[in-house]
């Protein structure tokens, strides 16, 4: 094998194309669970603020299944144990429809909403109760009170972590390959296994997850600044 | 279930704790163990290196432990892992088994992350802490050893804690280079089974609840006792201020 050559896969349009394709996927899985675990992450708060005293735990019980057990873990658990105890109906279905990826999305945005549920609670319990009584005195109900007053104020703080976390999310989408979807770190192997070149493929696979990364923190630190009002008037 | 459950574990309860030992070797539940405590603690020294090598007011000793923490933090622990499976051997010219090429990847990557733990930690004391060293005599090295470490390290205890969880969650990473930890031991068993994957994934995911959950519930004693300290030190240190005050806010 010749030395350190990236257009050996560069220039190859079969490469490239897995590559994309890694990557499509990679975005497919990341932003399907992002969204599920968003939406869970709220459901969950929403129980959690509810009169409701076993709502409280089965919330706390399912944030600490989520953030003790290792996600590989979470995931095998989906694919290799739940899947099979599925009717036969849903099984074929599945299978039809990229079983793995479907798997790789509920799996990991399952883990997730409990990460975002903390993020969102955390950001929510930083704002004062002084702000509510204060809204509650210039003659807001309890909900505009939240929508106008509390919840501005406390998905601010929250985005953060949660961009942090959607960082990880990101990162995390890697582990699908153990249950076989086909992302990009899946691409990266395949690529790795047809070619020879593992230095080449490794850099440029490390090379777009660092990308990608990054974007996202910027994406993320751009967007906190654009919602606090007062590094927006500064700048 | 339940039955099934209770045979599995009474079937292979040796093999998840200490895998095919003594007759191949060591894994299970006690390698992830051994595996995650090696990681933090060799990983906790470098991270402090890392940690001042960012505070440093050298460029040539910031910028690449920077540029380091941040490709370590952006990149997925799998693809490091990939790395050193690929790397590790190369360098070192020799077989290196599998569990060693975890450990390194595990001790580079934990002390990224817990490098920006103790540089928090370092940050949230403040100037004053360090200029009173140096008032009193202190060289820089001086001061960090025996004033701002000491400190910033104990206000750190539930972080580190928390990246001791971490840590054994990321050990399960080791399944893709067969390292024969725990995970790997569920999977042996799954393939001699065959008929009950969800209660042996169950088994598996239990134990490691069991154990993360409890580390967990170290780190938060740990972290209310140091709030209740350090509550206790500033109410010492003002009661001695203003006496006065501290009385009239007392029920």
């Amino acid at each position: 094998m010749s030395g350190f050559d990236l257009s050996a896969i560069l220039k190859d349009p079969a490469y490239v194309g897995m590559l994309l394709h890694g990557v499509e996927m990679t975005f497919v899985i990341f932003a399907g669970s992002w969204l599920l675990a968003m939406t869970l992450a709220i459901t969950l708060l929403s129980i959690r603020f509810s009169p409701f005293r076993l709502g409280e735990y089965f919330v706390s019980a399912y944030v600490s299944y989520h953030r003790n057990v290792p996600t590989l873990v979470q995931l095998m658990l989906w694919y290799f144990g739940i899947f099979t105890l599925m009717p036969d109906g849903l099984t074929s279905w599945l299978s039809a429809h990229n079983a793995e990826t479907i798997f790789a999305i509920v799996g990991l945005g399952l883990c997730q909403a409990a990460y975002f549920s903390e993020d969102l609670r955390s950001g929510l319990r930083s704002v004062s109760s002084g702000q509510m009584e204060a809204a509650k005195a210039l003659g807001h109900g309890y909900l505009s009170a939240m929508r106008f007053v509390i919840l501005p104020q406390g998905v601010r703080n929250a985005l953060p972590p949660i961009i942090n976390h959607s960082v990880s999310l990101f990162k995390n989408s890697s582990l699908a390959i153990i249950i076989g979807a086909p992302e990009l770190t899946h691409a990266v192997k395949e690529i790795e296994n047809l070619s020879f070149r593992t230095f080449e493929i490794y850099v440029i696979g490390t090379v777009l997850y660092l990308f990608f990364s990054l974007l996202i923190m910027g994406a993320g630190a751009y967007l906190s600044l654009r919602a606090d009002p007062v590094q927006r008037a500064r700048a | 279930m339940i039955t099934d459950i209770i045979t599995i574990i009474q079937d292979y309860w040796l093999l998840l704790l200490i895998g095919q030992y003594p007759n191949g070797p060591l894994g299970g539940l006690v390698n992830t163990l051994i595996l995650s405590a090696l990681s933090i603690s060799l990983a906790f020294p470098i991270s402090i290196l890392f940690a001042l090598a960012r505070l440093s007011k050298w460029r040539l000793l910031r910028w690449p432990v920077t540029a380091l923490v941040y490709v370590t933090r952006g990149v997925p622990l799998l693809m490091l892992v990939l790395w050193s499976y690929f790397l590790v051997p190369l360098l070192t010219g020799a077989d290196v088994p599998s569990f060693l090429t975890m450990l390194t990847t595990l001790v580079i990557y934990q002390g990224a992350f817990l490098s920006e733990v103790v540089r928090g930690g370092i940050l949230t004391l403040g100037h004053g802490q360090m200029e009173a060293a140096k008032a009193l005599g202190h060289s820089y090295l001086g001061a960090m050893r025996f004033i701002i470490l000491p400190q910033a390290l104990y206000n750190m205890i539930p972080s580190i804690i928390s990246t001791f969880v971490s840590t054994i969650k990321d050990t399960t990473i080791g399944y893709v280079i067969n390292v024969p930890d725990l995970t790997f031991a569920a999977s042996q068993v799954n393939n001699q089974l065959l008929t009950q994957p969800f209660q042996v994934f169950l088994i598996l995911a239990l134990v490691y609840y069991v154990i993360c959950w409890s580390l967990t519930q170290v780190a938060n004693v740990i972290e209310r006792r140091i709030t209740r300290r350090r509550a206790g030190v500033a109410r010492a240190a003002a009661a001695t201020l203003a006496p006065s005050k501290i009385l009239s806010e007392q029920p």
